[in-house]
């Protein structure tokens, strides 16, 4: 039997009472909430503090060229980048997921490493390859490509073999070892 | 009884005559010390071959050294990505002559499958190989019939002194570069432009000594 989590009508129900009516939707017994990036923080803060209390992940899609709207949610269309946070409540068994869009140019939204301490390399990993900025991050550096790389290569438009950066090494001969 | 070359009168019938060439390449052909620059499935079959039941020290090559400076043979085992790139050019550069190098694996070889802008393809593009093996991974045998190849090799080509590695003015070059990036106290090798650079400086640094 695959996992079904509770349901989070009561959450959805004091965020909306909080923060104004905010989009959700349902798939496969899981919710997805979409925050506008201007409040996203003060959203997940409030989450943290009716029980939420895990970070599962920080990730990101990038939806450029993308046909339909994300989710089929209205006030997800036409944005580029859409970043997931998944969060648990350890207590409840809750889980949901946040929807946060950002776009070109200078896609940025709010870090939570305040909030979690586990979100600061899962936030420096997003930086790496989506070249999201999140601002009050305390060491936003690359975290899986090498330092001197300079693009952010999950982006759609970044071709899959690179742009020569790994045929960018001297070359070790025999008679220069 | 073949005739008795008069040089060695006087010599019991036990001594074996030969060149020196070919006696050092039998010792060093019969004692290869692998360094296991193992990353990916190949390094699985890589450990299968030294364990007991493909058992490479039936060919001499069973000392695994995980330090360079013990060893005499790197085999690339795996895929080789961007970022480990400049660590496998450091530890190859590491290695105490005479060195050899094998690639193992399709991934080491050619960049396999992984034809994806973090991953190298081939190594042979940025250090020296000297022997390559197929397959994804290659079964033990294939990297055992490669160190005897290899072994082949050895003695064959190698010298003594080396020269079969040797081109005029490389340690002189090397020495070049070390002198002239020490002082920066930076890896130039990870810096396309520096490198450039450098081998201008170096360039100008030989002309000049």
């Amino acid at each position: 039997m695959p996992f079904i989590p509770p349901p989070v009508d009561d959450v959805l129900a004091e965020v909306n009472g909080r923060f104004g009516p905010l989009e959700s939707s349902l798939f496969r017994g899981q919710t997805r909430l979409i925050v506008p990036e201007a409040r996203a923080f003060e959203v997940l803060e409030f989450l943290k503090e009716i029980g939420f209390d895990l970070l599962v992940d920080v990730s990101c899609v990038d939806y450029l060229e993308y046909r339909d709207p994300p989710m089929q949610c209205p006030s997800a269309s036409g944005h580029r980048y859409g970043l997931v946070y998944l969060l648990a409540a350890t207590a409840t068994n809750q889980r949901l997921t946040i929807r946060v869009f950002v776009d070109d140019p200078d896609p940025t939204v709010a870090s939570v490493v305040p909030l979690w301490k586990a979100a600061n390399w899962l936030e420096r990993e997003v930086w790496d390859l989506f070249g999201i900025r999140f601002t009050g991050h305390p060491d936003l550096r690359r975290l899986v490509m090498p330092e001197e790389f300079t693009a952010h290569p999950l982006r759609k438009d970044y071709p899959l073999q690179g742009r020569g950066e790994r045929h960018n090494f001297p070359v070790i001969t025999r008679d220069r070892s | 009884m073949a005739m008795k070359d008069p040089g060695l009168e006087g010599l019991p019938e036990n001594v074996m005559v030969g060149k020196l060439d070919a006696l050092a390449n039998w010792c060093r052909k019969n004692s290869l010390w692998p360094m296991p620059f193992a990353t990916a499935c190949c390094g699985i079959e890589l450990m299968a071959t030294g364990a007991s039941k493909h058992d490479l020290a039936r060919f001499g090559a069973e000392v695994f050294r995980f330090s360079p400076r013990q060893c005499d043979l790197m085999i690339v085992a795996g895929r080789v990505v961007m970022k480990m790139l400049p660590v496998l050019q450091r530890i190859w550069q590491q290695m105490h002559e005479p060195k050899w190098c094998i690639s193992m694996g399709a991934c080491a070889s050619t960049g396999g499958v992984f034809d994806t802008y973090a991953v190298v393809q081939g190594i042979d593009r940025f250090i020296p190989v000297d022997m390559y093996v197929p397959g994804c991974p290659p079964r033990p045998e294939q990297l055992i019939q490669a160190i005897i190849d290899l072994q082949d090799k050895i003695q064959r080509e190698g010298t003594i002194t080396g020269r079969e590695f040797d081109t005029a003015g490389r340690q002189l070059r090397k020495r070049a570069l070390v002198e002239i990036a020490a002082p920066l106290s930076i890896d130039a090798s990870r810096n396309p432009v520096l490198q450039r650079e450098l081998a201008a400086e170096a360039d100008a640094f030989l002309a000049r000594s």
